[in-house]
């Protein structure tokens, strides 16, 4: 810690270079993020005639289908919550706490959900688990029951908490990870064991771990526009300000009531996380502490264990599974497996849509280059400057996050509404310039917590070591502070990069004409008749293997880099 | 730390018996045969380098590590195949491993809750405890409020709550500051004596291993090599890693002149020789001619007086002096020897100064024979 605020505090400050690296984040901020947010508040109250009124939010209140997507919206996001928790707890606490074999292997497939677009496992997972699914139609024959995984509510609780536990798995094992071994065996020691030591200290220490994750669960499921859409659930938030917006028009205020609800929702969830974890920094590895030895799994526990997440992981992989099947059938309806196989929907797919995958590599591109300069900035201005109010920054970048993707889209649609580009002319609303500077919004915090975090492992003494000898700030950022840093910028570059290349929420609202939309509106498109679901599959697992290869460059590169970035760790 | 008055639980102090325990992980022979038997009510200290095998040794007792081979019997049951929380062995962690999220209070009911004391009983007995570590009236307070010596008393009471059969200390004087530290060692000394409550701490500090220990085990690589009291240990080492690790020696290579092990005659060149008596030599057994190591503390020499003195005597060069208040440290030149002397201070007499000559005597009382002798 106190190494930490060493780092950050010893720099000397910034000056006149610091402001003008300040001038091009702060603009982007600004006009990207807070002000189409804010056009979207503003209209939410504003009468039309530059007075305020709640008039828009009573009309809100008074339609009896937006009060039944509110509540709608809050049990998904809530059993979604749920639903992965169920899942993430367990696979976090046996992997992470117990001999268990395979344990890489089950955290690294735990992550596999979040490389594809929840809404394109949805489909996947209708197939198997829908009324007329695998599972059912095996249940039917051998039960004579059906269990109804995917009606209504239940599908998207289902596909969201399927989806996105890895972001409860992947917190909750770090703040596993960074629990002193001492702190469970002195509840040993004093006579605690199995669950009632897990309740007691285990999961109380990594509780922050835990609600960030959920939090970070409840902000994604209730902003999440594609799932509801795919399965045809519309009586929840997110697709009803899509409906009203693109039905009613860009002027009906109660699309903006519902956006801010949404935005309202995320800062309120995600506050309420940063308050639960404020103080209780269970990270707890000290002096004298010691790394735990992780203990045998025998008898009906290991049956157990291993049974349960067998289950789950088999779980994880069906929608992966049931959308590489669907990509490749020829047939494949009231069956438990597909009928026949083709290869057809893939030559569909590379010859029609070609261009849309060209345009997700261009776009994801820009936007995560983009992310990574701002992010880099914003990471040295934080820690390396005195910049007064440097702070902001992070927290203007960060706040992007509780932007639900649809209320972002709403809000450059307004906001820059007859605004035409300069030099090669038409409106920026109808550009993809949009839907990249969107992405490039969205994705912005990832970049800007993996900057930071790969800064503040670089020594402050390296740089001083460098001026020492002569070089200048800017000269020293650039030989020794960049250098250092790459790991984590390419982390972050990457991160931005997989996660813009499912992002569905603004893109749906963006996408004007086909030949600029993504990938992923191509997906979608493609969904919304039977007679294409195969190549809408087929598309998704290009969509993945994508994702897949870049987050298996990213780790190629970033082991690569692993011998020289030790040297940047400080050592204290 | 300690209120005197109050009434505290009495635990009779049990018996530890370690028969010929080995621990390897892996390739990494971590205890080699150890066997170690520690008296009821005993201080007891394991003391050794970092790497010697102490800390693994004192967490074999508490459960969490499993030998490869041995006994370790704690009151007379064999304990190898209980699990830590069955064991009863209170310990208190070098880091204390409080609960941040629990209070003070709550942190010294855990293990009564572990076992399902009624919850009246369970008030009461924090409330003794945090007296009798003087905490009265901290039970709200959140770990982190606390200094590190408060932190360590709180483990201390949330340990000794339990009423376990024996308490284990892992370098328990590790966090503290060094003032704290001594009082610290005292209170720990008392409050033992007062329970009977058999003890065994873990430390890599030999002066707080022989001010707080009725017995100590040395420990090297995983090996016991010696067990004694503090006087036993400083007085007659058995080995040259005892003799370097318990206190500061000046220790050389020496030869035997005449005699065998027992009553000889041991010269070091430069220093002279000394006839040795037979208890100072138990170790040796290289006959006439042979090498050994001989030793003795610092504080053993002397300037040579008027009436002469049966042991080595040398001529010295004055190096450099360190000041250290009762008594002087100089490092003293015998020809390419080094010798450290503590000569003790007396108020406004000077130090003797560096590049002076003088002769200085070591009584042959004082001198330690061991079997190998420094290369």
């Amino acid at each position: 810690m106190s190494a930490a605020l060493r780092l950050t505090r010893a720099a000397p400050a910034g000056g006149g270079g610091a402001w003008l690296l300040a001038l091009p984040v702060v603009t982007f901020i600004v006009v990207f993020l807070a002000w189409p947010v804010a056009t979207v508040l503003y209209t939410a109250f504003a009468d039309g005639q530059g007075g305020f009124t709640t008039g828009h939010i009573g009309a809100f209140l008074s339609i009896s289908l937006m009060r039944e997507a509110f509540v709608n919206s809050v049990i998904v996001a809530i059993g979604s919550v749920a639903l992965a928790t169920l899942i993430a707890v367990p696979l976090a606490y046996l992997t992470a706490r117990f001999e268990f074999r395979g344990a890489a292997l089950v955290q690294t497939l735990g992550v596999l959900p979040l490389v594809m677009p929840p809404f394109v496992g949805a489909v996947a997972l209708q197939l198997l688990f829908g009324r007329n699914g695998s599972i059912n139609l095996l249940l039917g024959d051998a039960f004579g029951i059906r269990i109804p995984f995917m009606e209504g509510l239940n599908g998207v609780m289902f596909v969201e908490g399927l989806h996105y536990f890895p972001f409860i798995l992947l917190n909750l094992v770090a703040a596993l990870g960074n629990i002193d071994g001492a702190m469970e065996e002195a509840a040993q020691n004093l006579g605690s064991h199995g669950f009632r030591l897990f309740r007691r200290v285990v999961f109380p220490l990594a509780a922050p771990g835990f609600v960030a994750g959920a939090a970070l669960v409840f902000v994604k499921v209730f902003d999440d526009l594609g799932t509801p859409l795919v399965l045809n659930v519309t009586n929840m938030l997110a697709p009803q300000a899509y409906l009203r917006i693109t039905s009613v028009g860009i002027e009906d205020p109660i699309g903006y009531v519902i956006a801010l609800v949404m935005v309202v929702f995320s800062i309120a969830a995600l506050a309420l996380s940063a308050q639960i974890t404020k103080g209780r920094d269970y990270a707890t590895l000290t002096r004298g502490g010691t790394a735990l030895r992780k203990r045998p799994l025998t008898g009906w526990n290991a049956m157990l264990a291993y049974g349960w997440v067998l289950l789950v992981l088999a779980l994880v992989l069906s929608p992966h599974l049931g959308l590489l099947l669907l990509s490749l059938a020829k047939v494949w309806s009231f069956s438990v497996l597909p009928d026949g196989y083709t290869l057809q929907h893939f030559a569909l797919v590379l010859t029609d849509s070609s261009r849309m995958i060209g345009n997700t590599l261009l776009y994801c591109t820009l936007a995560a280059g983009i992310d990574v300069v701002l992010g880099t900035a914003i990471a040295y201005l934080l820690l390396r400057t005195r910049l007064p109010g440097r702070q902001w920054l992070d927290w203007g970048a960060s706040a992007a996050l509780a932007i639900p993707g649809i209320v972002l889209a709403i809000g450059f649609l307004r906001a820059f509404r007859g605004l035409e580009l300069p030099l090669i002319g038409g409106a920026l609303t109808a550009s993809w310039i949009a839907i990249m500077l969107a992405y490039a919004v969205r994705r912005l915090p990832y970049a800007v917590r993996s900057c930071v975090a790969a800064l503040q492992q670089v020594h402050v003494s390296l740089e001083e070591a460098a001026q020492n000898l002569g070089a200048n700030r800017r000269r020293t950022a650039r030989r020794v502070v960049i250098p250092l840093m790459m790991g984590g910028i390419l982390a972050g570059f990457v991160t931005s990069f997989i996660t813009a290349a499912v992002e569905l929420s603004a893109t749906i609202l963006l996408a004007t004409t086909e030949s600029q939309a993504p990938l992923s509106y191509g997906i979608y498109l493609y969904n919304q008749s039977i007679a294409t679901r195969g190549p809408a599959a087929a598309l998704g697992v290009i969509a993945i293997v994508i994702v897949a290869l870049g987050t298996y460059l990213s780790h190629l590169l970033l082991e690569a880099r692993a011998g020289g970035a030790k040297f940047a760790v400080d050592t204290e | 730390m300690v209120a005197s008055t109050m009434e505290t639980p009495r635990a009779t102090g049990v018996g530890i018996d370690i028969e010929n325990v080995s621990l390897a992980y892996g390739k990494t022979v971590v205890l080699r045969d150890v066997s170690l038997v520690i008296a009821p009510g005993e201080f007891f200290a394991l003391l050794g380098p970092s790497g010697s095998g102490k800390s693994t040794l004192l967490r074999l007792l508490a459960g969490f590590n499993r030998a490869n081979a041995g006994r370790v019997r704690i009151g007379g049951v064999d304990v190898v195949e209980l699990p830590a929380w069955k064991r009863d062995v209170g310990m208190v962690f070098q880091n204390y491993a409080l609960w941040p999220h629990l209070t003070v209070a709550e942190n010294v009911a855990f293990g009564l809750e572990e076992r399902r004391w009624p919850r009246e009983r369970i008030r009461q007995r924090v409330r003794d405890m945090l007296e009798l570590v003087s905490l009265a009236g901290f039970d709200d307070r959140r770990p982190g409020q606390l200094s590190g010596g408060q932190q360590q008393r709180v483990a201390i009471a949330r340990t000794l709550a339990i009423e376990p059969r024996a308490l284990l200390l892992d370098e328990p004087l590790s966090n503290l500051d060094a003032k704290l530290r001594a009082s610290t060692g005292l209170e720990l000394k008392r409050l033992q004596r007062r329970l009977g409550i058999t003890t065994v701490f873990v430390t890599h500090d030999q002066q707080e291993a022989m001010t707080i220990a009725d017995r100590l085990a040395v420990l090297d690589q995983g090996v016991i090599q010696q067990v004694g009291t503090p006087r036993q240990l400083y007085d007659a080492p058995v080995n040259r890693f005892v003799a370097e690790f318990v206190g500061s020696i000046n220790l050389y290579a020496g030869k035997i002149e005449d005699g065998a092990a027992g009553a000889c005659t041991v010269s070091v060149e430069g220093l002279g020789r000394a006839r040795v008596r037979p208890d100072r030599a138990t170790a040796v057994t290289a006959g006439a001619g042979g090498m050994v190591a001989v030793a003795f503390r610092p504080h053993a020499v002397r300037l040579a007086g008027t009436t002469p003195v049966e042991g080595l005597a040398f001529d010295a060069e004055i190096g450099t002096t360190e000041f250290l208040g009762e008594f002087v440290r100089y490092e003293l030149a015998v020809g390419a020897l080094r010798v450290v002397a503590d000569l003790p201070h007396a108020r406004f007499v000077e130090a003797l100064l560096p590049g002076a000559r003088a002769r200085f005597v070591v009584s042959a009382g004082e001198i330690v024979v061991l079997a190998d002798p420094p290369r």
